[in-house]
């Protein structure tokens, strides 16, 4: 055995090729100075900001619980519009995920059924709620539209997903009882993606909860309206209590959510 | 052979239909409940339709006049997602050490990295964007922040559940070998969560751009503020173009992580 007497060992590199290795450094190192370029600090700004921190966050304690009726009036109808836009939404996003699953369904409706449910995944909730609030008013209507919408994005593309990995053998035994398309759909496609279905409904929830304190920031209903108008009135010991009810909304949220999806699956 | 002339075959049983005649009875009540208590206006829900077929006549065709202005606010956007996507993995990894339980060095560490995470993921995007907008005031700075604090919990509980999902061996074998803590977590635990972590990263990468194309309504920077100004000044031709913007960039970001994603696993 040669081996020199002194042997240092060296952790492999992640990627193998040096000038591939140096060239993403590089690379990576010249995007960073240019994207912090574009930003456009205003440093002067920024200073200030310090003390402006100070000063909220000694406004902003105590938390002023004092207006609980309007907390829980705007709480109650943020749980209205995510239980209403979960049912809805689900409803809805059953056809969307038949409609973009590949083998259940002719390649043009397929093609359609994925842009339904691309273009309902692409915007954030809170760009759907603007122009719902445009086109239907302020409101919780706008909220749970805009609810419906994000559902169906999601779930529809998870339902098309699971459709998609179903057993075909099921589908085939069904069909050659003489069913129709709508019977083989019910007893032989439903069976199969039911189970994940409602653990997916369960976590849609929990997700829609959170987004319906939100989209009030935009005048689509809930607490997140309540929230923006303190803000706006430097209100902070009204808007941090408002928040502190919506972390914990969350928390018991997720709390439930986990639970309920424990027992299910 | 005799077989019972008139056999039906029925689905449930006769408990399992009660069941599911109580969820869905519950299920109506819940919703006749939201319905007649929230505040919506129903003669605008029979109008939405008609308001929502206005408006995309209003928005169609795209106008792209100002093609130069969204696509650099665009670059914007996406630069946002970036670098708060890696101020966020800075701020997780202390984060996730602490969260995970078989690193953190004790019971109030771990406590304090939990509500680090908790804290952090309970309070939407925009929210926090409110918050750095009333500190550091509107620009692209507030908006890099929100998007980080948002981050930090959702990496820091991926990855610290990642860390308490690792095998114990590589880390005895190195502490065997006398190594300090910092060696030990170097080289026995790092190599183990590298790939998780990387796929992460993609992860909140691609949900971050999504996030950022809505800071700008908050003043908070990005290609928000051009659609906000549009929305607000009602030139729907350019607000149907920023949502084209919006759809592409999203679906780009969907391509890059997934290809990503196959290159790192």
């Amino acid at each position: 055995m040669t081996q020199p007497a002194h042997y240092q060992w060296r952790r492999t590199p992640f990627i193998a090729n040096r000038w591939l290795r140096y060239g993403i450094w590089l690379v990576s190192a010249a995007y960073l100075v240019w994207a912090v370029a574009t930003l456009e600090f205003d440093w002067a700004r920024i200073e200030e900001g310090m003390t402006r921190a100070v000063q909220i966050f000694d406004g902003a304690f105590p938390l002023d619980y004092s207006r609980w009726e309007l907390l829980i009036s705007g709480f109650i109808e943020s749980i209205q519009i995510a239980i209403i836009a979960t049912i809805a939404g689900i409803l809805l996003s059953i056809p969307a995920g038949i409609l973009a699953a590949r083998n259940i369904v002719p390649r043009f409706v397929y093609l359609l059924g994925r842009a339904i449910v691309i273009v309902a995944r692409s915007f954030h909730p809170v760009i759907v709620a603007i122009i719902f609030v445009k086109a239907v008013g302020f409101g919780p209507l706008a909220g749970i539209l805009t609810l419906i919408v994000y559902t169906v994005g999601f779930v529809g593309k998870l339902i098309a997903e699971s459709i998609e990995e179903i057993d075909p053998g099921q589908v085939e035994a069904i069909k050659a009882t003489g069913a129709g398309y709508f019977k083989t759909l019910t007893f032989a496609v439903f069976p199969q993606i039911m189970p994940r279905q409602v653990g997916l409904t369960i976590y849609q929830f929990d997700i829609n909860l959170r987004a319906s304190t939100i989209v009030g920031i935009v005048g689509a209903g809930g607490i997140g309206g309540t929230l923006m108008n303190s803000f706006r009135r430097y209100d902070y010991d009204f808007s941090f209590a408002i928040l502190s009810l919506i972390i914990a909304l969350v928390i018991f949220g997720e709390w439930v959510s986990g639970k309920l999806r424990k027992r299910i699956t | 052979m005799k077989s019972s002339a008139h056999y039906h075959w029925v689905r449930y049983s006769r408990r399992e239909k009660y069941v599911r005649y109580f969820w869905l009875l519950l299920t109506a009540i819940v919703v006749f409940w939201c319905l007649r208590t929230l505040d919506i206006f129903w003669p605008w829900v029979l109008d939405a339709p008609a308001q929502m077929a206005d408006l995309f006549s209003r928005m169609s065709p795209p106008s792209w006049v100002r093609w130069q202005e969204i696509v650099y606010a665009m670059a914007q956007t996406i630069n946002i997602g970036t670098l708060a996507t890696l101020l966020a993995l800075v701020m997780a990894l202390p984060a996730a050490y602490l969260a995970a339980q078989n690193t953190t060095p004790n019971a109030a560490t771990l406590w304090l990295g939990r509500f680090i995470v908790v804290s952090s993921r309970s309070v939407n995007t925009i929210i926090w964007a409110l918050l750095f907008v009333a500190v550091f005031g509107p620009g692209a700075l507030a908006g890099v922040l929100a998007i980080a604090f948002r981050s930090v919990g959702f990496i820091g509980k991926l990855l610290a559940e990642a860390i308490e999902e690792i095998d114990r061996r590589p880390v005895e074998a190195i502490e065997a070998t006398g190594a300090s803590r910092a060696k030990v977590i170097l080289f026995a635990v790092v190599p183990q969560v590298v790939p998780t972590f990387f796929a992460i990263s993609i992860l909140r990468w691609e949900i971050n751009i999504r996030e950022s194309t809505v800071l700008g309504l908050v003043g908070a920077g990005g290609i928000g503020l051009i659609l906000q100004g549009a929305i607000d000044t009602f030139q729907w031709q350019l607000v149907s173009a920023i949502l084209i913007a919006i759809i592409v960039v999203v679906v780009f970001g969907e391509v890059v992580s997934g290809w990503l994603r196959s290159r790192v696993i």
